[in-house]
């Protein structure tokens, strides 16, 4: 798989205030790779920075410092008609399916605007590309053109949405939190579209989400944010079935199951104070030591799995040689 | 086991111009003393507007027929001033969305005051704010959280805060509106066991919990009961529903959830094809009947509302292919 995104160091610091004023550093310093027909799950709860990441890649939001390198050009200073034309590549689909639509205007017309300002030259085949894009998100336009966006369920503008980007060239779909709003019955088709169209259209999927299992249902890889912060990254089975950053862990266990009730446990909600330049789960990690004071790096524990946690590497040097003790 | 709250037949409809909607259409449940009775359903199914309907009918929603009795009393059709002294002492409510419709030009402590004197004349403001921050302090909240105003607390805190409010005059029946929708799962997590301890402390005896999460209700309720459109569609025990579900509604909801170590390569899931109907318009028969893949007797699941029955001991369904057990039974 060859990479299609490189994300190289990227920090977003909001600052907030008039005059004077505080920053607040929402993502700091990360790095992944997008390869090209990948989902890649990017979890973490809220606060995490995860919807940051996000904007940052398609640009609603400027980056601080960091690079983001889009089939070997950096997008991050990219402007006008460039900009344009990487919006062909790049697209992304947000929570609220109502929000995206004009409650006044029928939903043909995202399909209209996409043909005023990207297709033009594909105007006489409007309806035909509409209708196969349509088909092919598994909506049939018969119920769909003409209507008015209070006429769909959630569902139905969701997949509206996603077959609108069918009809650029997108190679980077951006969900972030597509399903969140859904019901259950309806969440887990457009799931498996997500699936469909990595397997079919070769499309990458950066699919941003709160809920765990949803992460484990239909990613290649899963990335773990906490408070800005890659935590823990690797391929989904690994990251979820042997979690090694204490973090990973608490979501596991928090994480509502049919079939496993939750363990009574300490409630844990304390929050105190992390110490300048630390690890940012310092003050809630049951395992914190001296050495976390200063924050540990994203390191390769295993073979595509890395952690940022020093007590995660101790662990899994512990659990080698234990490993060998039962060989001998 | 003791009744705490009776529902029969109960209807509930909204008044629009179009006509009526028929939100929550003959339902009939019970909840025991000290219970967690959990309700489940996808949105428009009637659930929120079960919920609220319990507390305060307010327009444009109305009364359409049944009954509720609490505690051996008839509560649905109350006049306002009786209602308004049952409500937080004896019934009380988290709604949905709760934790941010709190005044934010209000500190929390005046927030808290205003809201118990309202119900309670005779509290003194000392005891309410010292009942307040005895509460606070069982949940992890400090003291000073009274001096505060809610855009300065996080959600779980002021999920929280408003948990501690709903309950501090010690309701017989508390009803949780998809208070952990909106939460990280850790809070979600906090906030059920929250609900546990204060059930433990008989702060509340019984707690109706509304969601859409039925992994949230396996965690927390004795007893599930699953709506879809404006009817009960089953009833039993959590882990008979959740292991063990009979109503074809039921058992593809379930398998539509995705749980952990099911991945979409290995094992597709699919959802349930379709869509709820019109409620201002229902079908006259079952109202799955349109997405139903079973449908027993086609032309009685058409035409006739199948009625809820006990169909084995604490399980009620109601679907037509489970009617005959019940005959036998009878």
């Amino acid at each position: 798989m060859d990479e299609l995104v490189k994300v190289q160091n990227l920090t977003k610091i909001f600052k907030s205030g008039l005059v004077g004023g505080y920053f607040t550093t929402a993502v700091d310093d990360v790095s992944f790779d997008i390869h090209r027909s990948e989902i890649i799950s990017l979890v973490g709860e809220s606060g995490s920075g995860k919807t940051t990441v996000g904007r940052l890649i398609l640009r609603l939001l400027k980056l601080s410092t960091g690079k983001i390198i889009y089939e070997g050009v950096d997008i991050s200073t990219l402007k006008g008609r460039k900009l344009r034309d990487y919006y062909k590549y790049v697209q992304g689909v947000f929570q609220d399916p109502f929000a995206s639509f004009n409650p006044i205007f029928k939903v043909d017309r995202v399909f209209d605007l996409l043909f005023d300002s990207y297709l033009k030259d594909k105007t006489d085949k409007k309806h035909e590309l509409i209708v196969e894009s349509l088909e092919k998100v598994g909506l049939n336009s018969l119920d769909i053109l003409g209507k008015y966006p209070h006429q769909m369920s959630g569902g139905q503008l969701q997949r509206i949405l996603i077959a609108r980007t069918l009809l650029l060239d997108t190679k980077l779909l951006i969900a972030d939190e597509l399903i969140s709003m859904l019901d259950a019955s309806t969440r887990v088709d457009v799931l498996n579209l997500l699936g469909d169209l990595r397997d079919k259209e070769k499309m990458s999927v950066l699919f941003i989400t709160h809920d765990l299992s949803l992460g484990y249902y239909i990613s290649d890889t899963t990335m773990i944010m906490y408070r800005g912060n890659i935590v823990e990254f690797g391929k989904t089975k690994l990251v979820f079935d042997n979690p090694l950053h204490p973090y990973t862990r608490m979501l596991l266990s928090a994480v509502p199951e049919i079939g496993r009730k939750w363990k009574k446990s300490e409630l844990e909600m304390k929050r105190g104070e992390i110490p300048a330049g630390g690890c940012p789960y310092f003050d809630r990690c049951p395992l914190a030591m001296d050495v976390c004071r200063k924050k540990p790096n994203l390191k390769e524990l295993e073979k595509d799995h890395k952690v940022a946690c020093y007590a995660a590497e101790v662990m899994t040097g512990d659990s080698i040689q234990i490993g060998k003790g039962h060989n001998n | 086991m003791a009744r705490l709250l009776d529902v029969k037949e109960y209807k509930v409809y909204y008044q629009t111009l179009k006509g009526q909607i028929r939100a929550v259409d003959g339902v009939n449940f019970f909840v025991n003393a000290d219970e967690v009775f959990g309700v489940a359903g996808e949105s428009g199914c009637g659930k929120s507007t079960l919920g609220n309907s319990l507390i305060y009918l307010k327009a444009p929603m109305r009364y359409a027929g049944g009954n509720v009795i609490l505690d051996g009393m008839e509560i649905s059709r109350l006049p306002d001033e009786i209602m308004k002294k049952m409500r937080f002492e004896k019934i009380s409510i988290i709604p949905q969305f709760a934790m941010d419709a709190m005044s934010p030009t209000k500190k929390i402590k005046n927030i808290v005051v205003d809201l118990v004197r309202e119900h309670d004349k005779k509290m003194s403001e000392k005891d309410i704010i010292d009942l307040a921050i005895k509460r606070f302090k069982m949940v992890g909240l400090s003291e000073n959280v009274m001096n505060m105003y809610s855009i300065e607390l996080s959600g779980g805190m002021k999920q929280r805060v408003v948990m501690v409010i709903s309950t501090l005059l010690n309701p017989r029946l508390l009803i949780a509106d998809e208070i952990t929708s909106a939460l990280d799962v850790s809070s979600q997590k906090f906030s059920v066991e929250m609900l546990d301890e204060f059930k433990e402390k008989k702060f509340v005896s019984s707690v109706i919990f509304i969601t859409h999460d039925i992994s949230v209700l396996y965690q927390i309720a004795d007893r599930i009961m699953i709506m879809y459109a404006g009817h009960v569609v089953e009833i039993g025990n959590t882990e008979d529903i959740v292991s063990k579900p009979l109503h074809p509604y039921t058992k593809l909801l379930i398998s539509s959830l995705p749980k952990m170590g099911v991945q979409f390569s290995q094992n597709r899931l699919t959802g349930i094809p379709g869509y709820p109907p019109n409620l201002l318009n229902p079908p006259t028969g079952c109202r799955f009947y349109d997405r139903c893949p079973l449908r027993i007797d086609p032309q009685k699941c058409k035409n006739e509302i199948p009625p809820l029955v006990e169909y084995m001991p604490g399980r009620y369904i109601a679907c037509w292919a489970y009617t005959k057990g019940n005959d036998k039974n009878g």
